[in-house]
């Protein structure tokens, strides 16, 4: 019985703080060198929003202004937005929706990491490739666009667009629920690419037909890049409070989608 | 006597061992399919005790529960005693399970020390890597290695954190003949050390060269349950090989027939015991020629066993 009693008891392995913080920051630098290393995710993250913003933004239209915002600097907020939800987008929904339905989330599941550091991870690497796009756009801008802004004000730009990151790392989470290893991208897709649109990231909100604005008012891709266009004096009269609690009910609204889809996957078997 | 006697002390010291992890009555459906049906099974302290049977027996399904990774439709998955998403178990759990996809752009070292940070006493990266065989292939990239050593860096993974448990579900898929070998013998090491491995596996070769205990599951159901050499004699029948004008309907009325098959000329029939069956053969078909009676293998004699099972099933059904 010595041994019986040996094995069963349940000698209190209590993980200490800095032990659980330790597992949270190797999630999340595994998971960020995971992607920097994976060329799909690198190119079509960072290098899209560049190509669009040294197009339209520095080859194009350097010298036009829209309102009284010139245009390489308007660029940069709602670009900043468009390359915060690729990064955000990519960066949470494709790696889930391929690790729950291939096996390895089911791995990890089964060892005793703290199941929020995985989604921590996926958070927290999502901004960081969402600060790297926006201060990319930065360095664009200021050395080729004539970009020049008071460091308070560039401060206060990287931090709405990355703080932004947030709620569509939240939607990825969701959508990495409800699409398989291989729908993903495309859903990732057919969401990002008209959102993008149809929220002014592209063609300024000013210049969209009437009703696609109407349409925008509904989007969260619309409130963060006004609340980023605020940041460089662009944005619309809307005061930023109601931006940030659109842009918080839609994250709740997604988190409780990605916890209905958690909840969904425990009684399931994969492959 | 003095066999019996020992054979009853090794016996009772068996049975003192702690059961580590069981299934108590669990069944487990996946919609219309039953995976399992009320199902017991034990894995005591210190043992290698091998899950027999074919693809499809819901061997995995048993692992899963067992990691809490599945919740039973009824019945109970215990570890340690308690409920196996307790992460104080977990801690003391590690799990080689089957995946489609790991991913591959992280080195097989930084995929050693992420498992090894979940777990509060893992093992120093280099006995990991020098365990499973990995030294040469630390910095390698998970999609640049091959089947085998995909699954030796699986391995290791389900190792590092030194766990007193370990689930291998299919551990040797997919290795070359020296690979197999060389996690065999690793196995056996971990369990020198008290370590318990439950593993899954469709090679009776593989259960009978590493565990002490054999649970044959077929159709979400254990069949026979022992150690191997039990496993052996309960699944030893024999082949008996005739030209006769019997039917094989007929042939399979005859009591203690497991299987036929007609083969070219002649028949062939799987039987637990040869002379009841030759005896009634004999008697049948006074024509009957050819007689051949021959030890089935056994990989035979498991097939044997679990085509019984299938067509006890087939029966009531």
């Amino acid at each position: 019985m010595s041994t019986a009693a040996a094995v069963l008891s349940n000698t209190q392995i209590e993980r200490s703080p800095s032990h659980s913080l330790t597992i949270y920051l190797k999630e999340a630098k595994y998971e960020f060198l995971k992607n920097l290393r994976l060329r799909v995710y690198t190119v079509s993250v960072i290098s899209f929003p560049l190509m669009f913003y040294v197009l339209f933004g520095l080859v194009l239209n350097a010298k036009e202004s829209i309102g009284s915002t010139h245009v390489p600097t308007y660029l940069l907020a709602t670009y900043g937005t468009f390359g915060v939800m690729g990064a955000s987008l990519f960066g949470t929904a494709s790696g889930l929706a391929s690790d729950r339905g291939l096996g390895w989330l089911q791995v990890k599941r089964a060892s005793p990491m703290p199941p929020f550091a995985y989604f921590v991870a996926k958070v927290l690497v999502s901004m960081g490739f969402s600060a790297i796009v926006v201060l990319l756009l930065l360095v664009l801008g200021i050395s080729f666009g004539g970009v020049r802004m008071p460091l308070a004000e560039t401060a206060k730009l990287i931090a709405t667009l990355v703080a932004g990151s947030i709620p569509f790392a939240a939607m990825g989470l969701a959508l990495g629920y409800f699409t398989g290893p291989n729908s993903a991208p495309a859903a990732i897709n057919l969401i990002y690419l008209p959102m993008s649109f149809c929220s002014g990231l592209w063609v300024p909100y000013m210049f969209l037909p009437k009703f696609v604005r109407q349409i925008a008012l509904a989007l969260p891709p619309f409130h963060l890049s006004q609340l980023a266009l605020g940041t460089v004096g662009a944005g619309f009269q809307q005061s930023t409070a109601t931006h940030w609690e659109v842009l918080l009910a839609f994250t709740l609204i997604c988190l409780g989608i990605a916890r209905i889809g958690f909840q969904r996957d425990k009684g399931k078997l994969y492959g | 006597m003095i066999a019996t006697l020992e054979q009853e002390e090794s016996l009772q010291h068996a049975n003192s061992r702690a059961v580590v992890a069981s299934l108590e009555s669990v069944s487990m459906n996946y919609g219309e399919v039953r995976a399992l049906r009320n199902v017991n099974f034990t894995v005591r302290s210190g043992q290698v005790v091998a899950l027999l049977g074919p693809n499809g027996a819901g061997k995995t399904t048993a692992v899963k529960l067992l990691l809490g990774l599945l919740q039973p439709n009824s019945g109970k998955a215990r570890v340690f005693a308690g409920d196996p998403t307790h992460p104080q178990n977990r801690m003391r759990t590690g799990a080689m399970l089957q995946v489609g996809k790991v991913p591959e752009t992280l080195r097989v070292r930084e995929h050693i020390d992420l498992f090894s940070s979940y777990y509060p006493q893992a093992m120093p990266l280099e006995e990991v890597l020098a365990a499973a065989g990995l030294e040469k292939l630390r910095d390698r990239k998970f999609g640049d290695l091959s089947g085998g050593q995909r699954q030796r860096t699986l391995f290791a993974l389900a190792i590092c954190g030194n766990p007193d448990l370990l689930f291998l579900d299919e551990p040797t898929v997919g290795l070359d003949v020296e690979a197999r070998r060389a996690l065999w013998e690793e196995i056996r090491r971990l369990v020198n050390h008290g370590k318990t491995v439950l593993l899954t596996t469709h090679y009776l070769e593989e259960a009978d060269a590493l565990a002490d205990r054999i649970a044959v599951i077929n159709q979400g159901e254990i069949i026979a349950e022992g150690t191997p050499a039990e496993i052996k004699a309960q699944t030893s029948g024999k082949r008996i090989r005739c030209i006769t004008e019997l039917s094989l309907a007929s042939l399979l009325q005859i009591p203690g027939v497991t299987d036929v098959k007609q083969d070219r000329e002649a028949v062939e029939i799987h039987a637990r015991e040869a002379e009841p069956v030759v005896r009634a053969l004999l008697a049948r078909d006074q024509s009957l020629s050819g007689l051949e009676i021959t030890s089935a293998g056994l990989e035979e004699a498991f097939l044997a066993l679990t085509q019984d099972n299938n067509q006890n099933a087939n029966r009531q059904d």
